[in-house]
Parts: C-alpha cells; structure tokens; sequence
C-alpha cells in the first residue's frame, strides 16, 4: 500500500484536493460557495485522471507513434466530464437565482428557518 | 433495423428536441409529440426485447470496435429495464397530461431523462453510463425543481448536491479502474481485472468507490437524504416518475457493475467487499422502514419505503446466486410499477380531496373509492401478498438467501415484509375502518387520463405478479451468464 502511494504520488494529492472541495460543500452556509466547494471537489477527480495519463519523457502519438506514448483516451475523457461539470454548475445556479427570488437568502440556515414556516 | 440499440437512445433525444421546435410554432404541441415519442419508444423497446430474449445484441458505435469505442450490448436484464422505462415514461406521460407540470420544457426534459436511463440501461462501457449516469441526474434535478415555489427548487438544489458526489465516487472509481487495466469495456474490464488480481488495492478500491457512488444514486440507507426531499418536494407526476425509474436504473447499474465487471469471483475472493453490500442492505431495510412509520405526510413516507425496498435489491445482490437475483430484478420491476402507482394515486387523491397526511386519510373510501380501492390494493402488493409481483420479487429473494445459508441476512429480508406492514397497515386501517375527516378541499378536476393509469398501474401490480414465474424462466439464461 505505502509502495503503491510512493510510486503514484498523485493519488494523494487527487484526495486532498477533493477532500477541500468536500469541506467547502458541508461547511459553507452560503450556497454559492457550496457550488464552487463540488467544483473543487471534481477538480480534484478530473487531476487524477489527467495525472494518471502521465508517462516520463512520453510524447501524444500524433502523426509517428512515438516510444513511450502517452495514452489520449483520459484526456478525452475528462473534456467529456468537464463539459458535464459545466452543465451541472449551470443548473445548481439557476436554481440557486430560484431560490434566492423565493427566499431572499443565499445563506442555507436562514433558508431552512424560513422554509419551516 | 440492425440500428435498434443506438435508437432506442437517439429517439428519446430526437423526441426531446422536437418538442421545442413544436412548441415553437403552436404552443400546445408540446403533449402530442411527447406522447407520440414515447409510443415510438414503447414499441421500439419491445421489437429488441424481443431479439435480446433470444440471445444478446452487441452494436459497435460509430464503426470502432470493442474494447476501443463503445459498446451497446443489450441482453435479457437490459431489455427488461428499457422496456420499463418505456412502458412506465407513456403511462406517467397519459397521467400527466392534465395534472403535472404542463410546459414544452417540462416534456423535454422528461424525454431527456428517458433517453438517458434507456442509455444506462444498454450501455456496455463504464464511461458510457457515467456519462449517462449524469445525463439522467442533470434531467431529474431540472424535473423535481419543476414544481411551484421554492420547496422543489430547495429539494433540487440537495437532491443536485449530493448526486454530484455520488456521480463524482463513481467517476473516480472508473478511473481507478482504468489505472489498473487500461480499459473501459465492462466484458474487457472483468477480463483484465482477472488478470492484474483481485488482491489488487488499486481494484478493491475501484470496487469500493463504484459501489458507494451508486449506494447514493439508489439512495441507500446513509446515503439517502436527497430522497426524501425530492419525493416529497416534486410536483406528483415527477415524484411517481423518477420513483419509479432513476433508482431503479441505478440498481440495476450496481447489478451490472458487481457481475458483469467485476464478476462473482470477486466477491468470493474478498469478503470485504459482500460485507459492503449486507451492510448496505440490512441498514436500509431496517431504517427505512422505522423512518417511513415516523412520516406523516404521505409522499414522504414513501420515499423512506423506497430505501426499504431498495435494500431488499441490494441484499439480493450480496447474496448473489441465481434465485436471489432473479428474485432483484422481478422486484426492480414490481416496484417500480407499484411505487410508481403509489405516487400517481397519491397525486389523485391530494388533487381531488386535497389529502396529503396520514391523518387526512381517514374514511376517503367514503369520499373517494376510486383512489382509495387503487392505493390500498397497490399497498398490499407493495407488503407482498400474494398473488401481486410484490410477492413474487420478495419470495426470490428470501428463497436465495436461505439457499445461500445467509441466515441473519435471510431473517432481515423475511422480517422486512412484517416492516413494510408497519408502515402501510395504519393507512390501510385509516382509509378503510374509520370515519371521514373534515377536511373536505375537493377542489381541481380529475382527469379520465388519471384515473386510467393509477387503475392501469393497480391492474399491473396483480397481472405481472402472475406472469412473473414465466418471466423468470424467460430470465434464467441471462441470469445465468451474470453468474458464469
């Protein structure tokens, strides 16, 4: 186990990094900051998963097929995932401008005493 | 028609789209072709259930084979999803008509989700259904926020919260996966896994984050504090859709990630990793159903009732032999018909006499013996008296616990039948045995299209109960191959 985390350091920092994004989400009140604490949380996945492509001295197969390659295929994939964060961020905020008309608050605790009434 | 499988996910899409552009020259277009697409899926689902009864379907997307690109593989399990979610979107669709939430954006968001469930359920690559994973919960958040006020707009913005992070575990454990074999194709994934060891970290982890990012979208005990919200916040067709479709779909993800990717011999090799799943299931089984008797409004309580029974599912998957799972998918589809009802009579009956506690259902026979004959006959399927598929799905269930000699999980499931009764008798003993409250707000109109289906549903819930042991036998040989 401590081998495997030597030799790919960056699993570390992935978790640290979700970790933060974690914290921000459960101990902000303010909903906004709630939104940018899950952005910093699938930031720290998509990192992973470009980190994981990473080969020393490696080069994109482009036209010639290098030796060693670095693998396309995370990078695509995280384009894809990044376009689904975007997509998600779009509608966490729309809703937020619905509840911020209703509510008048950005704040999740006043909501809730409000919301209880 | 060899394009069948990649249809079945375009049409939806295409569908959804179409009805913005009607909705654009006449603005009351938008039912008609929503309903029309929802036909055309309905049948579309059949014709390749019908070929993938007989044996699997494979189509290769866009030309580059597997384990390259994408692979839709369409064998009994997944024919049996796409068929419900078909089936069950049109009926949902007829009931809303009237009643739901009645704009071309609405329509196409709910065609949106159907094509993206249809897709989770056909995909044969795991990034594939992460995609579709998020493309089924981008179109339930924006559905369950389509209520009035902003109690569904609060319950979205949770409900968006919290699948983010289910999705995002699921997301990281793709990438462990891909780490540790290089591949993404689940036949090629169980191939390779094999390969690199099941003693792997790298593959119990890939394991663990799979398994906990999906436990939070089929709302496992823990994890299910989105649930209850949007249930209960969503306006009553969308809480009856995606009660009966999103949780479902994700269930049967799990059942295709455990079997299919990694395969049985893993979960012999680690106990760990069954251990998950029993506590999973035993947890949710026993708290939903204390937290459902602790509701007294109505759609909340079913929600809870919903991780109840979703832990039978999943505890059917810890026991993972053929009775056991065939038992699962006999349940995924009987709940979703019933639950499904459930929801529909339950906006029935809030619409034409304003109930919506428990309290409030005190003598509606009187009142409404329509709603109340379908809520009641829904609910004793939903306990598992025979002859209704509630039944049929628990019985499997139990019977492969005890022949796997799972004895405390086998006790759970067996007292989880006496559990759902806690919940549901006092309804049942309110509705039926005592004198109609006072509290008489029939106000809106109740539509022929509303009646039909929650009668449609009721009917279903007997009728699939009956056919359910010929549809096991139609089931056995895919069931057969999750576990070769």
């Amino acid at each position: 186990m401590i081998d495997l985390l030597a030799s790919r350091s960056y699993f570390l920092v992935a978790f640290l990094l979700s970790g933060i994004g974690t914290y921000m989400l459960i101990g902000n009140g303010n909903l906004i900051k709630k939104v940018i604490g899950m952005n910093v949380f699938q930031t720290g996945i998509f990192l992973f998963f470009i980190a994981s492509a990473f080969v020393k001295g490696g080069s994109p197969p482009l036209l010639t097929a290098p030796e060693p390659y670095v693998s396309p295929l995370p990078h695509v994939l995280i384009l894809t995932a990044i376009v689904v964060g975007v997509s998600l961020t779009a509608v966490a905020l729309g809703l937020i401008v619905r509840i911020y008309d209703v509510y008048g608050s950005l704040d999740a605790a006043e909501i809730e005493v409000v919301a209880d009434e | 028609m060899s394009d069948l499988p990649a249809m079945l996910v375009a049409f939806p899409m295409l569908f959804s789209v179409l009805v913005l552009l009607a909705g654009l020259v006449r603005q009351d277009s938008g039912w008609p072709v929503a309903a029309v697409g929802a036909a055309v899926q309905v049948v579309a689902a059949a014709v390749l259930a019908n070929r993938a009864f007989e044996e699997t379907v494979t189509y290769v997307v866009g030309g580059f084979s597997a384990p390259f690109g994408i692979e839709l593989v369409v064998d009994g399990l997944s024919a049996t999803m796409a068929v419900l979610v078909a089936v069950v979107a049109l009926a949902v669709l007829a009931y809303s008509r009237v009643a739901g939430p009645r704009s071309n954006a609405f329509y196409a968001v709910y065609l949106l989700l159907v094509g993206g469930l249809t897709g989770m359920s056909i995909t044969g690559d795991i990034f594939n259904m992460y995609v579709f994973l998020e493309i089924t919960g981008l179109a339930a958040y924006a559905l369950v926020a389509s209520g009035e006020g902003g109690r569904s707009a609060l319950a979205a913005l949770k409900y968006l919260i919290v699948g983010t992070i289910g999705a995002s575990l699921f997301l990281l454990g793709i990438g462990y996966a891909y780490v540790a074999t290089g591949t993404l194709n689940m036949a090629d994934l169980s191939a390779q896994l094999l390969e690199v060891g099941y003693g792997d970290p790298l593959v119990q982890a890939s394991f663990a984050l799979l398994v906990i990012g999906l436990f939070v979208k089929v709302a496992v005990f823990p994890l299910h504090a989105w649930q209850p919200d949007a249930y209960a916040g969503a306006p009553d067709s969308v809480s009856a859709f995606i009660s009966a479709l999103v949780s479902t779909v994700a269930a049967y993800a799990l059942i295709r990630i455990v079997f299919t990717v990694f395969t049985i011999d893993f979960l012999q090799a680690n106990p760990e990793a069954r251990s998950l799943l029993a506590a999973g299931a035993v947890v949710s089984i026993v708290f939903g159903s204390v937290l459902a008797v602790s509701q007294t409004e109505i759609k909340r309580m079913l929600a809870y009732s919903s991780v109840s029974q979703f832990g039978l599912v999943v505890g059917a998957v810890a026991v993972a032999n053929e009775t056991a799972l065939l038992g699962a998918t006999i349940h995924l589809v009987g709940h979703a018909v019933m639950k499904g009802g459930l929801f529909l009579a339950a906006g029935l009956i809030a619409t034409a006499t304003g109930a919506r506690t428990v309290d409030d259902y005190a003598g509606l026979v009187q009142r409404l013996p329509l709603g109340a004959g379908a809520f009641g006959a829904l609910v004793l399927g939903m306990v598992g008296v025979p002859p209704a598929v509630g039944f049929v799905g628990k019985w499997y269930v139990a019977l492969g616990a005890v022949e796997a000699e799972s004895w405390p999980l086998a006790v759970v499931i067996l007292a989880s039948t006496l559990l759902t009764l806690a919940y549901f008798a006092r309804i049942l003993e309110r509705m039926f045995f005592r004198e109609p409250a006072s509290t008489d707000a029939g106000s809106a109109q109740v539509s022929l299209g509303m009646k039909a289906t929650v009668v449609v549903a009721a009917l279903a819930a007997v009728v699939l109960g009956m056919l359910a042991f010929e549809y096991g036998q139609l089931l056995e040989p895919t069931v057969a191959e999750l576990l070769a």
